[in-house]
């Protein structure tokens, strides 16, 4: 069987509109493959060029060169059909407020040309998959946010599409929620339907991922399994020190070299007195890859996640 | 590809009747609004009530299906539920005529309710039924389709409703639901002839046996016309907005 997705050289520049401002490369040549039923992680930092990607592969926003085939069809051609084969579940959960749980799934349905037989039973096993049975008639806006994004992604795949588009798909979501999602995910694959999977939570594009490009400045630095990324990082030792803090808490920083006495030394040089709390040696995680790949110290990336990160021990 | 556009069309203005136009307050106000304005001119100027039914029901319809039609899309784009129908197979224009028929029917809806009223009041005698179901079909395309033109050219909730009312108020004194257009001054009626109020109230009073009918159709015309211009106006913004 071809490749869910192919793209090559897929480019776009936003032209602006402003006097004496330049156009703007928002993803600059790409090129992967994402092979039938694998997930594939689409990570990067925010600006990188990912939701730009996303909304040319849905055919959302055109792309300005370059050529990309979505299960057998043209991108530039068929958008019409690649729309019909494809769920797609933005970043934010966008269905309607004034819709019950089970009259979204079944406009979804509606939309796409499910037989009208199908919609109640669809719908039902839908909303019992996604353990929402009980608020079936339940309008959209009264949900929790946990279930708003479980009702989102199963009115996504309401169609049975063989290819769905996850943004962010855990961004906001408490620990419990994050890791039922997960599983929701990992489910996916199990029935055979291809992932695209954007995320900015390094642990869950690990757990869930077959494989990641990694995403910078609207261009593909890496693109490998999550094992075959990290070894790119296995020269490199990292030392974790935590030191105690001038308001007697605990600090902890990172230390990278190849030479791991040379990394513990420039640590212990930063405690300048401080108590030495703990000291680990750390195995480089896709995080590190990320960081390395990317530019981004982990205060900003951090920053980026909102503060924290939920439901780090996913399924 | 064609079967995909009429079915997203219907469906997407079978949602928007449910999720937004059929509630209470939509209806009383659709109802309530006209009904105002045309009693406080008829206590004013009190004279042939029969003469105000043509503007009453023309006004009945501008606000039926302008006043909602007018921020679906702007809603619907702040809240990220517009790129649903995008990624959907459906194109640009059978999308945004999907909302355009929900306006539609629910304008027509509240128009109907006064139009019952008022025959059962003034009686059906000298109705014209194929072109008072033509007019109330055509201005209903052409308000809908300005309600849209209205909410994919701006960004804000308030701004769709100061325009929206920036449009349909100087309408509604100059398109000839209060004072004939032939009465005002030569200026305004130039004005008045590029509204399309003008021609709906100029339709139905023919159609309902009030005034001359030699100029129907070309005020069927003039309504289809609008329709299609705000139409095309509006899905070329919309897709411009949406790049």
């Amino acid at each position: 069987m071809s490749n869910a997705i192919e793209v090559e050289r897929l480019t776009k520049v936003y032209e602006q509109g402003q006097r004496g401002t330049k156009p703007v490369v928002a993803v600059d040549h790409v090129s992967f493959q994402v092979q039938p039923g694998e997930i594939f992680g689409f990570l990067g930092p925010n600006g990188a060029g990912k939701t730009t990607t996303i909304r040319m592969l849905t055919g959302l926003t055109q792309p300005t060169s370059g050529r990309a085939s979505i299960l057998g069809f043209d991108l530039f051609r068929d958008v019409t059909r690649i729309k019909k084969q494809i769920g797609v579940v933005p970043e934010r959960s966008n269905l309607y407020d004034e819709l019950t749980a089970c009259g979204n799934l079944e406009f979804s349905m509606q939309l796409y040309g499910v037989p009208r037989a199908e919609w109640r039973p669809r719908a039902g096993e839908l909303l019992e998959h996604f353990r929402l049975n009980e608020k079936h008639n339940v309008p959209f806006a009264k949900l929790s946010r946990g279930m708003k994004r479980a009702l989102t992604i199963a009115a996504a795949l309401a169609h049975r599409p063989p290819l769905i588009f996850l943004d962010e798909p855990t961004t906001g979501l408490d620990v419990m929620n994050a890791r039922s999602l997960r599983k929701m995910i990992a489910g996916l694959r199990d029935q055979g339907v291809t992932v695209f999977l954007t995320t900015h939570y390094m642990e869950e594009a690990e757990r869930l991922c077959d494989r990641i490009a990694i995403i910078v400045q609207g261009q593909i630095v890496a693109l490998d399994t999550v094992e075959g990324l990290k070894k790119t990082a296995q020269n490199t030792n990292i030392i974790e020190i935590t030191f105690e803090s001038e308001t007697n808490g605990a600090e902890t920083r990172r230390f990278e070299d190849r030479d791991v006495a040379k990394a513990v030394q420039t640590g212990l040089a930063q405690a300048k007195g401080r108590r030495l709390l703990a000291l680990n040696t750390i195995r480089p995680t896709l995080e590190d890859v990320f960081v390395r790949l990317t530019g981004l110290d982990r205060e900003i990336m951090l920053a980026e996640k909102g503060g924290k990160e939920p439901g780090n021990a996913g399924g | 590809m064609l079967a995909d556009d009429l079915r997203g069309l219907y469906y997407i203005a079978l949602k928007d009747l449910r999720a937004y136009y059929f509630k209470p307050p939509n209806i009383s106000w659709g109802i309530l609004l006209p009904f105002a304005f045309v009693l406080a001119f008829a206590i004013r100027n009190p004279g042939d009530l029969r003469e105000l039914v043509p503007g009453l029901l023309a006004l009945t319809l501008l606000f039926g299906t302008s006043s909602m039609e007018a921020i679906v899309i702007v809603v619907e784009r702040r809240i990220g539920s517009l790129e649903r129908l995008l990624l959907a197979p459906v194109r640009l224009p059978a999308l945004l005529a999907g909302k355009l028929l929900g306006g539609m029917v629910f304008g027509l809806t509240v128009t109907l309710v006064v139009l019952g009223i008022m025959l059962a009041v003034f009686g059906v005698s000298g109705v014209n039924w194929l072109l008072l179901i033509l007019a109330l079909l055509l201005s209903a395309a052409a308000f809908s389709a300005l309600g849209a033109l209205v909410s994919v050219a701006v960004r804000e909730i308030f701004e769709a409703q100061t325009l929206a009312n920036f449009v349909r108020f100087p309408m509604m004194f100059l398109g000839g639901v209060f004072v004939p257009v032939a009465a005002l001054p030569l200026g305004l009626q130039i004005l008045a002839r590029a509204l399309p109020l003008t021609y709906t109230v100029e339709a139905l009073r023919a159609a309902l046996g009030i005034g001359a009918a030699e100029h129907a159709i070309l005020d069927l015309s003039v309504l289809a016309g609008f329709a299609v211009i705000l139409f095309a106006l509006a899905v070329r913004i919309l897709g411009q907005r949406l790049e």
